[in-house]
């Protein structure tokens, strides 16, 4: 829809480009969210496009996604990438509520920073123990692990200025194993729980879990957990944050899901 | 900035926070539509270098130097494309409004992506067709050899070349006239307040502002919004603009300014001082000792039942004795239902553009089911003489009884009548859903009494139905709801017991259906479990009691008796619903259900009755001419919404006169073009405003043919016309000849018929998780002779897909402030593709003396049966009751696992409802 409260953009071109945050800056990727809703407080659209980024950089040590990558751009390079996390990132990408055309838009990074419960990117970025790279007004970098930086729905860690510039993730993330659920009450439809298990190398488990609770979590268990360790951990953990509430799932069926969703998962990696 | 638009360069200007879809729009790209201005419903996708995109999310200025690509850049040299042709070919549309997105969408997907159909189409959006024909459709681009799904009763709709191409004209695309204007509403924060002041200087002043309206400017007049052929049945309990608020989303103010951005600009400067009143949230608070009187008015001139309790209307009335009935039974049952707020969530939001002419002449070009009726209203309301008010359609985008009312023209209106200015109104999704009409929510308990030998011997129905906080439509949904769906059953004793109430929640209103479809959903749970308890088939016990040619059919005494029984299939609908439903219980279940012991399968159905029109008469208009040129146009009054009910009536006119459709244009729905004619709702397209067609078709030729015995001599009757020919054998007369002749046909709704639909499942579902999965859906229809297979297929299929909706996944949800708290297609989840079974459609052969050509209508009631039928298939395969709708997953497994209900043996349980009794 028009943000018709929006005067103006901006369109840096390079970092320097980038202007000082004022009250009403809002940061553009894709734009699907911040165009699918009013904005009346906003008047400045800071548009991370021009900075021309490359989506998605292949290191030796480590994949760097940038934020502005989308999720086109991610699935695609998914689907022929050799890593066994391939799956689990095209599974996250396809339980973005939004269709593929949606994904030709949307990006990795706001889908991140818009840190609504049910966003893939988040459960995504945290299964993979991303670690975000974040630009600072004052012209420095700080890293900060993905787990660490959705506080709340709708809200981040980022002050007023900082851009988050791209997730690195590890290579040996990308060969670990996987195991992917999610629930939602329709098919193809939101995420009421989205939880993905990662066997580590030491034969424990570390599962994420999002969009049951209001910000991602993560359990990190040494050993295999036994299932009724692993429901107590999981139940203990969802009663502490709140299981979540709001039209796309009730809470006691979300906590529910999750619980059936993790064992799930650690019979799969146990295997 | 430059760019390419459907192959040309195109120049655009966007303003920063500007979306490309209005940046298109506000250059005449009409073919992309706004239907959530959100990203949810994709009418809006274009391509971009190829890519698809929804244009409403994308900001403007990223359409710099690339190439755009609307529906109307999808022919090649004036062919269409193959997906255009398609949806042509499989009738893949209704009214259109989502067509261009789906077409653009459809286009851009791979054959990897065609087969994954209901991923790839999650981010579009059909309200009317169930999507089957779309599925059809772009199946048929990977089958080219495949037969054409056309027979030769189905005449395309005219339509439908305008609607694939994105030219189809609905109510914002016609040339914005000169000096347009636009109008934003302020809304009511608060459930229920008293306005103490407005201050609107500092809007008033705002750049660009032209006006501001509050309740100060508004007529010292009620009325209400909802519109019928009879004025008085809805109450008169409406202002245009009201110093108090009844409801979250209510129209305070309204600006107008030279622009959308700056009329939401001032609006957001308006201070209102508001006195809050006690909120009153649901229809059994509304009812307390005590509750708040929401309207205080008075009874007799605003016709509301009992103002100082809260109720609008009632319908209370025994007819035989029912305490008797309930003595004589063998066995008793009682029960308790509720059906939910939900949204027409038809693609076109409402809309309109009023202007006012040097000679003082009202034109509003409107996004409504009922032009005529509208005139009358805005002449009432704004006191002007009616013959100074011309009200106009264009295409309408959708309405299911939603765009029976008059929601945004009296406000336009009146600001163009003060300005000389066209004045533009749209409402935005989230106003649609705050603020335009919903489906009334309904409390149901129902006692049935029956003999061990299966005969009904008594009927018990109370309803409380909610409002809202105004009355438009509550009391004839309530007396709709109370008559249909007893009436079905030949049973001496009933007794009803409704009341319709106000709440301070959003109002509200018709809905396809018009009640009958929540009373169903409980009766008919009732009449399986009577059945079950019996130790019958639930077919077979409606076989026994339902009303069959001959048996009076009783409800209340509100009800007219000027319905019979024109015609009657509903034996056959039953039998082709058992047969079907027998067959589909041997059929093997899918492997991931076969080999999971969780899953629990069922079968169910349930059987619906609606009177084939609206009672107290529904007035239909036609004009029928023989131009100059020796072509006939057709001057239709009812609005064409997707219904079809246009192609019917070509079908009709030239199967009367004995010519081609396509000899035939069609012009509607255009207060200038006729006197009167009651409008689309109450499934009256075919029925009766077909019979005015008839009629006007049979005075046509009647004209011809005196007027070629006048000129050639002969007997009037020995002449026939041929194509573009009249002869009597030897002589042949071009039409040219004869022109120009014109003739008027009319219809009055009376006698009217009956229909009915009847609705089996079979599904599996998963108790640890509560997904449920439709394995097979049949749906049987008595619809008469079927003037035109194709289009009524697809309104049972649409009417089934809403049905569905209805059941599994659709709530308005209400905060604890009355606010909705879901107004988005995000967070209201109407179904998608990936969503919905196929429905196999049977018709009964039935030919129906009271209806043109033997046909009945068939629009409204495919809906009835349907969460009925899925509430029985569940029941049977878990002997739970579901009784509430829907049934989200998240509720199904909550209920299953508070039931703890011991394992059903496959789908043969027979266990008997232990809901509590009616309220």
């Amino acid at each position: 829809m028009d943000l018709n409260t929006i005067t103006d953009i901006a369109r840096p071109r390079d970092r320097s480009g980038l202007p000082p945050f004022r009250e009403g800056d809002a940061i553009l990727g894709g734009g699907t969210w911040l165009f699918s809703e009013p904005q009346r407080t906003l008047r400045r659209l800071v548009d991370l496009a021009g900075l021309g980024w490359p989506p998605i950089e292949n290191g030796a040590q480590e994949l760097r996604l940038s934020a502005t990558c989308t999720l086109a751009a991610l699935d695609a390079h998914a689907a022929d990438a050799p890593w066994a996390a391939a799956a689990l990132v095209r599974r996250c990408c396809r339980s973005l509520w939004g269709s593929f055309k949606i994904w030709n838009m949307a990006t990795v990074g706001g889908n991140l920073c818009l840190a609504l419960p049910a966003a893939p990117m988040a459960a995504l970025a945290v299964a993979l123990d991303a670690v975000c790279e974040i630009w600072c007004p004052d012209g420095t970098d700080r890293l900060l692990p993905a787990s660490g930086l959705i506080l709340a729905p709708q809200r981040t860690v980022l002050a007023p200025g900082e851009v988050l510039r791209a997730l690195r993730i590890g290579r040996d993330r990308l060969h670990a194993r996987y195991a992917v659920r999610q629930a939602s009450l329709t098919e193809e439809g939101r995420s009421a729980a989205l939880l993905a298990g990662r066997c580590t190398e030491a034969g424990g488990l570390a599962l994420t879990i999002t969009a049951s609770v209001p910000r991602p979590l993560r359990l990190d268990f040494a050993d295999a957990p036994a299932p009724d360790v692993l429901r107590a951990a999981v139940e203990a953990a969802g009663a502490a944050a709140g299981w979540y509430d709001d039209p796309h799932g009730a809470p006691d069926w979300r906590r529910h899901m999750t619980l059936r969703l993790a064992e799930q998962i650690r019979a799969e990696l146990a295997t | 900035m430059r760019l390419t638009v459907d192959g040309l360069p195109e120049t655009l200007a966007p303003r920063p926070g500007q979306c490309l879809r209005t940046a298109l729009r506000e250059t005449g790209h009409h073919g992309v539509k706004k239907g959530c201005d959100a990203g949810d419903c994709g009418a809006c996708t274009v391509l971009l270098d190829g890519v698809p995109v929804h244009s409403c999310l994308l900001p403007a200025f990223r359409a710099e130097n690339r190439s755009v690509t609307t529906v109307r850049g999808l022919e090649r040299d004036g062919t269409l494309h193959p997906v255009q042709q398609a949806f042509l070919d499989h009738n893949a549309f209704q009214c259109g409004f989502c067509t261009p997105g789906m077409l653009v969408t459809a286009a851009s997907l791979d054959q990897e992506q065609r087969q994954e159909l209901g991923r790839a189409l999650k981010g579009n959006i059909c309200r009317c067709t169930g999507y089957g024909p779309i599925a059809d459709a772009v199946a048929s681009l990977d089958l080219p050899d495949a037969a054409s799904p056309r027979d030769e009763r189905s005449l395309p709709p005219p339509a439908g070349p305008d609607v694939v191409r994105g030219r189809a004209g609905y109510t914002l695309d016609a040339a914005a006239p000169a000096g347009l204007l636009h109008m934003v509403l302020l809304r009511s924060p608060h459930p229920h307040a008293r306005i103490r002041h407005i201050d609107a200087e500092a809007a008033r002043a705002a750049p660009g502002v032209h006006l501001v309206l509050t309740h100060r400017d508004a007529p010292d007049l009620l009325y209400s919004s909802a519109q019928h052929e009879r004025y008085v049945d809805s109450p008169d309990d409406t202002r245009l603009l009201d110093d108090v608020v009844r409801h979250v989303g209510q129209r305070v103010a309204a600006v107008v300014a030279d622009s959308v951005a700056q009329a939401e600009e001032a609006r957001a400067l308006i201070r209102v001082e508001y006195e809050l009143l006690p909120p009153v949230l649901s229809p059994e608070a509304a009812l307390l000792p005590g509750a708040p009187a929401i309207h205080r008015k008075d009874a007799a001139a605003s016709r509301i039942a009992d103002p100082e309790r809260n109720v609008v209307g009632t319908v209370r009335d025994e007819i035989g004795d029912v305490a008797a009935g309930f003595a004589e039974a063998d066995i008793v049952h009682g029960a308790e239902y509720r059906t939910q707020r939900m949204s027409h969530a038809y693609l076109e939001t409402l809309s309109a553009i009023a202007e006012v002419d040097g000679d003082g002449l009202l034109t509003v070009r409107s996004s409504t089911q009922v032009p005529f009726l509208t005139r009358e209203a805005l002449a009432r309301v704004l006191e002007l003489p009616r013959n100074k008010v011309r009200v106009l359609c264009g295409r309408v985008g959708g309405g299911f009884g939603g765009k029976q009312e008059m929601l945004c023209e009296d406000v336009a209106a009146l600001a163009a009548l003060r300005l000389r200015r066209p004045v533009q109104i749209e409402f935005t999704r989230t106003e649609q859903f705050e603020a335009a009409p919903c489906r009334h929510p309904m409390r149901i308990g129902i006692r049935l009494g029956a003999r061990r030998d299966g005969i009904l011997t008594a009927m018990e129905l109370r309803v409380l139905s909610d409002t809202g906080a105004y009355g438009n439509h509550g009391p004839a949904v309530l007396y709709h709801a109370t008559n249909e769906s007893i009436g079905l059953y030949r049973c001496p004793n009933k007794k009803v017991d409704a009341q319709v109430v106000y709440t301070t929640t959003p109002p509200s209103g018709a809905f396809r259906g018009f009640g009958l479809g929540q009373v169903i959903f409980g009766l008919e749970q009732s009449v399986d479990a009577v059945a079950r308890e019996l130790g019958m088939d639930p077919v077979r016990f409606r076989e026994l009691n339902v009303v069959k040619p001959g048996d009076p059919m009783t409800s209340t005494r509100f009800a007219l008796h000027d319905v019979e029984y024109g015609s009657y299939g509903l034996d056959q609908c039953l039998e082709h619903v058992r047969t079907a439903l027998d067959a589909a219980r041997e059929e093997p279940l899918p492997p991931e259900i076969a080999t999971d012991p969780d899953w629990r399968v069922g079968t169910g159905s349930a059987t619906a009755m609606i009177d084939s029109a609206p009672p107290f008469g529904h007035k239909a208009s036609v004009r029928l001419m023989l131009r100059e040129d020796g072509r006939f146009e057709l001057v239709v009054g009812t609005a064409e919404f997707g219904n079809g009910s246009t192609t019917t009536h070509l079908q009709i006119a030239a199967r009367t006169l004995g010519t081609a459709p396509c000899r035939i244009a069609v012009r509607q729905s255009d207060t200038a073009l006729l006197d009167h004619d009651t409008g689309a709702f109450g499934s009256t397209g075919t029925a009766i405003a077909g019979l005015a067609t008839q009629d006007a078709a049979r005075r046509l030729l009647a004209l011809l043919r005196e007027q070629a015995a006048a000129m050639h001599g002969g007997a009037p009757d020995t002449w026939r016309l041929d194509g573009d020919t009249l002869s009597d054998g030897v002589r042949h007369l071009p039409l040219s000849a004869l022109a120009p002749l014109e003739a008027d046909g009319h219809a009055s709704g009376t006698p009217r018929t009956v229909c009915f639909n009847v609705h089996g499942f079979r599904l599996a579902v998963h108790p640890p998780t509560g997904t449920i999965r439709i394995l097979r859906s049949v749906h049987a229809a008595d619809a008469g002779h079927v003037l035109n297979p194709m289009q009524c297929r697809g309104q049972v299929e649409g009417g089934v897909a809403q049905g569905l909706g209805a059941a599994l996944f659709e709530r308005i949800r209400l905060d604890g402030n009355g606010g909705v708290e879901n107004p988005a297609f995000r967070s209201y989840h109407v179904p998608r593709l990936a969503d919905l079974p196929r429905t196999e459609v049977f018709f009964a052969d039935t030919h129906d003396s009271t209806g043109p050509l033997g046909a009945k209508s068939m629009s409204e009631s495919p809906f009835n049966p349907v969460p009925a039928a899925l509430a029985n298939a569940l029941f049977d395969a878990t002997g739970v009751r579901f009784t509430e709708t829907p049934f989200t997953r998240d509720i199904v497994w909550r209920q299953l696992r508070e039931a703890c209900p011991t394992p059903a043996s496959g789908a043969r349980t027979l266990q008997t409802d232990g809901a509590p009794a009616g309220p």
